[in-house]
């Protein structure tokens, strides 16, 4: 496809104006904020924001030499690898049954399809109420079955709901995505290996998954983006990063150390950190994911 | 289907049931909870999987808020329903009418610095709400947006991907409609207006879901920049009646995640052909 058109609409002004909205909402609120966030990285201001002092990287080392923040990032790898392998592995299964089905497979596709529409927020309450001590229904079963679940007191249990909040909302677009990759390798094939006797099992391993991989690295880079950048409303509703701060991701720190800490600094650090995350995700998304996906 | 193997089709439908009834069962509880009064929630152990009878009062409680049985007063849904449809409506048409535009100029016009305001709009993408968090809540405070629906919709407007789509679109129309337009003395924006839009009408309509649906989910950037409960949109007011309280009344927050779920899902499942584009499209 051609990146510029031969034929073009002369004007000096009017593409001025008609980017000017995007453009204005764009340096407001994109540019100006990110600018401000590196300005105020490398400044400290006092307990009662009266006056603020240049302190240079000093905000950075605090970061670097801070257990809790470190602590963090570990939260949130395991968090996001947990997600990206839980999801991926339960949509695929799930793409490959429905891949083999020719009768009703649209019906399966729409039953499951429908959870992506939930707010992350909405998620979280729905496996709070589940699995909530007093109440919850999955929480007595579990307590009936001899496992005493407690997600207020007990780490693992927290990290624990967050990542199934977490999953059952990304499942419906992983599986989307592996079906459309599935239902578009040729099935011939599929039948060649199987005339030459492989069975189904064989086949999946040797052909079916190997020809998948574009679709499960993009949907990879996908579901970590997702686990580190949009699970803030799970993990806000579900354990507040509670019980102690075993859920704290880094989205959710740089939130409370800024609004609720009020340690605007130090919250700025982060969010340069995080920025810099964010373009090699995005750059890793572009370079080599791009090229490879084909639908 | 290549060969025939009855066991085998028979697992994936056992598989995909399974898989259906898993994704479901959360919801199928907060269905039934929001049927049942909050004590009956509250007492019975474990909680019964059978609709209670209490469903009109609990959905009358949650939609018009006021006293509750122990003297707790609620916001009501009603207009947290209304809020987050504004907003959701607000972000989806703003941010394809400004994506169409922006798409518009960068593909056909030439003007000075047209592939810098391309890589602007790129780099937008590598900055999301999450990362710069306070830095954007002082600007919106700043232009006196907060508690407004200006603050809460126009800085989630912008959009790269959208831009995206809408430039890879128009690169693909022929410029013989172009030269066409000219000839019978259209300018360009009634050329925009009469061939472009119209044209682009499959891939606006999939980016409306995905955007509504976006829009309507949105949670942080409400929980910043509002802090009255008259403006808060329905996923955020929903997590104010969990935290906080010693005591929650699981009923009615379990039929206000029903009512703030029911209309993103009706979108992706009444659009699920344009839903299913959209994804794939945006991705792009």
């Amino acid at each position: 496809m051609a990146v510029e058109k031969r034929v073009r609409f002369k004007s000096w002004w009017l593409p001025w104006v008609l980017i000017a909205p995007q453009m204005a909402i764009v340096l407001a609120f994109f540019f100006w904020p990110a600018g401000q966030a590196v300005y105020q990285s490398v400044l400290q201001q006092d307990a009662f924001g009266t006056s603020t002092v240049f302190v240079g990287l000093e905000n950075f080392e605090r970061l670097v030499n801070d257990a809790s923040y470190l602590e963090s990032f570990w939260t949130t790898a395991f968090f996001s690898v947990a997600v990206a392998a839980c999801g991926l592995s339960i949509a695929l299964l799930l793409a490959v049954m429905a891949d083999r089905i020719v009768r009703g497979a649209m019906v399966y596709k729409t039953l499951l399809i429908w959870p992506y529409a939930v707010a992350p927020a909405v998620a979280g309450v729905l496996w709070l109420f589940m699995f909530a001590p007093s109440v919850g229904i999955v929480s007595f079963t579990l307590q009936q079955l001899g496992l005493e679940w407690n997600h207020l007191l007990n780490e693992k249990h927290a990290m624990a709901l967050i990542v199934m909040a977490a999953v059952w909302k990304q499942i419906s677009y992983n599986f989307l995505f592996f079906l459309a990759g599935l239902q578009s390798i040729p099935k011939s094939l599929i039948e060649a290996a199987a005339i030459d006797g492989a069975g189904p099992w064989r086949r999946f391993w040797t052909i079916v998954f190997p020809l998948l991989s574009p679709v499960t690295f993009f949907l990879l880079v996908i579901n970590i983006v997702y686990a580190f950048f949009e699970t803030f409303a799970i993990v806000d509703t579900a354990t507040q990063g509670g019980p102690g701060k075993e859920t704290v991701i880094l989205v959710y720190k740089v939130y409370y150390d800024g609004f609720k800490a009020l340690d605007l600094g130090g919250s700025a650090a982060q969010s340069v950190v995080l920025m810099a995350i964010v373009i090699v995700l995005t750059v890793i998304q572009f370079r080599y994911v791009e090229r490879k996906v084909q639908y | 289907m290549v060969e025939r193997r009855p066991a085998l089709a028979l697992l994936s439908h056992l598989v995909l049931i399974l898989g259906v009834l898993i994704v479901a069962f959360p919801v199928y509880v907060t269905f039934v909870a929001s049927t049942q009064t909050a004590q009956e929630i509250a007492q019975s152990r474990p909680l019964s999987l059978v609709p209670g009878d209490n469903m009109v009062e609990t959905y009358s409680r949650a939609l018009f808020g006021g006293k509750g049985e122990f003297g707790s007063t609620k916001a009501p849904v009603g207009r947290m329903l209304w809020i987050s449809l504004v907003m959701a409506i607000t972000i989806a048409v703003g941010k394809i009418a400004i994506s169409l535009l922006s798409a518009f100029a960068i593909v056909y016009f030439r003007f000075p610095f047209r592939s810098l305001v391309f890589w602007m709009v790129f780099i937008t993408l590598m900055l999301p709400v999450e990362v710069r968090i306070y830095p954007t809540y002082q600007v919106v405070s700043d232009f006196g947006l907060l508690n407004t629906y200006a603050g809460l919709t126009v800085p989630l407007i912008a959009s790269a991907t959208a831009t995206f789509l809408f430039r890879q679109f128009f690169l693909g129309v022929p410029d013989e409609l172009v030269e066409a337009a000219r000839i019978d003395g259209a300018g360009p924006m009634r050329f925009f207006k009469d061939v472009l839009v119209p044209l682009s009408s499959t891939s606006i309509a999939a980016l409306f879901v995905i955007q509504f649906i976006y829009g309507w989910n949105q949670y942080l950037w409400p929980l910043l920049v509002t802090t009255t409960d008259d403006m808060a949109p329905v996923v955020m007011g929903i997590k104010r009646m969990v935290a906080g309280e010693s005591y929650t009344e699981w009923n009615v927050v379990m039929a206000t995640a029903m009512l703030a779920m029911i209309p993103p899902a009706l979108v992706v499942l009444l659009m699920q052909r344009w839903f299913v584009k959209g994804l794939v499209d945006a991705e792009k």
